[in-house]
């Protein structure tokens, strides 16, 4: 009986906050005070990690390998870039609207795309972000096509903080949204709901015996990581005051899914690791020598699938046992 | 009418030259994925690698156009072995998210190593003197070397068809494709079989982006331009299948030749929209088994 007793207080401990959580923020505020040139980086990295996050909600939970989720993230800066480059440049307002159309662009995707597996859907979620990549080419009017999106006015944030040139209020604002948007993820994944999502990735037949709502759950985790990913997609074209075609292409795809593996998938914590990692080492490389930077990016990969999987997380795992 | 009739015969001869190469390209990858569930999205790198080594050949050491298909299509062939017994391998019947990654991590390689030894540009593909002029076939005349690759296409899709349903290597493949296991029990070497099978459509591959070096582009971002392209025709054609492949490529050269040339505008839009369009109907492709 003792043993059942240690596995139920696991269980009903599991979504505890423990202290190693506060770990991430501890950081975050210690950079801000510690590296003051390097906060425009900084504000980069946390929307980024925000970004990673709305990925490891499918990926890494509901098991769903994407090769598009740039679709998301690029979708949400176009809007909260596209309201600002024509007269309504409030950032919070933005931020949501960019999420609502994220979302939107989720669910009806994720309707056609999640009927099917493997690499099929891999397939289809690298053809919906084309799609969008082509729109985003073409309508050049709307979006400045090739040259990207220009004359962006972003308006102070509740018409009190200035986004200056040293990305103080950027940073701020990029933190206070990742911690608001990592506490729902936070939430979702240790509720009901969240747990079943797990039991989809591990045995899918055994939650379609139980009588799970398969179908309609993997749908809703994908409309919620999609609006996420078009939130972090509006941060960075608001502290940046720019969009690209690079936000929809496949680099942006395949690199989030790089660095929420050198972190760590399913972890919730992995892309607070892999996120920092990969971009000051991309921040560092790309200056002595930007071509090449893929080589290694893609060496460390080959090594971490072969060597380390599991990522940085998961060696700590490994080294605790 | 005389004018749509000529546009009509030229898409479509454009078209099938295109679908061949597509083809050529994409059907090792279909019978790998069939025959090992491995999601290799590096398959297109096989095919950059075998048309930088037909440009290099033919621009750099002047070797004739046909010696230098067949060494890129050899060492294509010999480069892969290597990389499936050093990496692949380990990953077979493994998780589907480190086999995307793996692959992904080539490719990215594979931009940055291309960059390193040939530079950014695009290479120029120079087709020899007795392919570069017009060939006439009676009624009409068409562009040598597009014909020679249709020819070249026909003729490569029919041995290999053949190879399939008559020796004794294609009916290993079939059997271990529909069951694995009991394929196994009846004593057919799968290791070796998957070995030869890979090397079979990376040199395909080699071969299919060596010959289309002219519609293709050979440039450090190969793999990841046209990544979607080979995915959609092992998709929509059915994983496993010889023939899916054959009939998606044609749908999706002559396709997207023909809307190209109609509607410049919205021309990209068309081939994404129909693969959706078709998976939504058929999620397991043309030809895909339920």
């Amino acid at each position: 009986m003792r043993v059942d007793q240690t596995a139920v207080d696991i269980f009903a401990r599991r979504h505890r906050y423990r202290p190693v959580e506060a770990l991430p923020w501890i950081a975050a505020f210690a950079a801000y005070a510690l590296f003051p040139s390097y906060l425009p980086l900084g504000a980069q990295i946390l929307a980024t990690i925000l970004f990673a996050l709305s990925a490891d909600l499918v990926l890494g939970y509901a098991g769903i390998v994407t090769l598009g989720h740039a679709a998301f993230f690029g979708t949400g800066a176009y809007t909260a870039g596209i309201l600002a480059a024509n007269g309504w440049g409030e950032p919070i307002s933005g931020l949501l609207a960019a999420g609502v159309v994220a979302a939107l662009v989720g669910l009806a995707s994720g309707c056609i795309v999640l009927r099917t597996t493997g690499l099929t859907l891999l397939m289809q979620t690298l053809v919906v972000a084309t799609l969008l990549y082509e729109l985003a080419n073409k309508a050049s009017r709307f979006t400045g096509g090739d040259d990207g999106l220009q004359g962006m006015v972003v308006w102070p944030i509740f018409g009190l903080f200035r986004f200056d040139m040293f990305g103080r209020t950027a940073y701020v604002y990029c933190l206070a949204v990742l911690f608001i948007c990592w506490y729902l993820a936070r939430r979702i994944v240790h509720s009901p709901f969240g747990r079943s999502l797990t039991g989809i990735r591990e045995n899918v037949r055994r939650m379609h015996a139980i009588g799970a709502p398969v179908a309609r759950r993997q749908l809703v985790i994908y409309t919620v990581s999609a609006g996420l990913a078009g939130i972090s997609g509006a941060l960075i074209a608001q502290t940046t005051a720019f969009v690209g075609l690079s936000f929809l292409n496949l680099e942006r795809s395949g690199s989030v899914l790089i660095m929420l593996i050198l972190g760590g998938v399913g972890r919730l914590y992995g892309a607070f690791i892999g996120v920092p990692l990969y971009m000051i080492a991309q921040n560092r490389f790309s200056e002595i020598e930007p071509v090449y930077w893929y080589f290694w990016i893609g060496l460390l990969m080959v090594i971490v699938v072969v060597v380390a999987r599991g990522g940085v997380l998961g060696l700590v795992e490994r080294l605790r046992r | 009418m005389q004018n749509t009739l000529s546009a009509v015969i030229s898409i479509g001869f454009h078209g099938i030259a295109f679908a061949m190469v597509l083809y050529l390209i994409s059907v090792g990858l279909s019978v790998t994925m069939g025959l090992m569930g491995f999601v290799n999205l590096a398959h297109g790198v096989f095919a950059m690698l075998g048309g930088y080594i037909l440009t290099s050949l033919m621009s750099r050491l002047g070797v004739p156009f046909v010696m230098a298909l067949a060494i890129a299509a050899g060492a294509t062939a010999l480069a892969s072995v290597v990389v499936e017994r050093l990496l692949y391998r380990r990953l077979y019947g493994g998780d589907e998210l480190d086999q995307v990654l793996l692959t992904m991590g080539l490719i990215f390689m594979s931009v940055a190593g291309a960059t390193y030894f040939w530079g950014p540009l695009p290479q120029p593909m120079q087709p020899p003197r007795w392919l570069s002029g017009q060939m006439d076939f009676g009624f009409r005349s068409f562009p040598g070397y597009r014909s020679f690759l249709i020819l070249c296409g026909a003729g490569l899709v029919t041995v290999l068809w053949l190879g399939l349903e008559r020796t004794r290597f294609g009916v290993q493949i079939r059997a271990s494709v529909d069951n694995l296991r009991m394929a196994q029990s009846v004593g057919i070497n799968t290791s070796r079989l998957f070995t030869a099978t890979f090397a079979l459509g990376s040199g395909l591959a080699g071969l299919g982006g060596a010959l289309g070096a002219d519609l293709l582009a050979i440039n450090p971002s190969y793999a990841l331009e046209n990544l979607v392209y080979f995915l959609i025709v092992v998709a929509v054609g059915g994983l496993g299948s010889i023939r899916g492949p054959f009939v998606a490529a044609l749908l999706v050269g002559v396709g997207d030749t023909g809307f190209k040339y109609l509607l410049p505008e919205l021309g990209a839009f068309f081939i994404y929209a129909l693969t959706m369009a078709i998976l939504l109907w058929r999620p397991r492709g043309l030809f895909g088994r339920a």
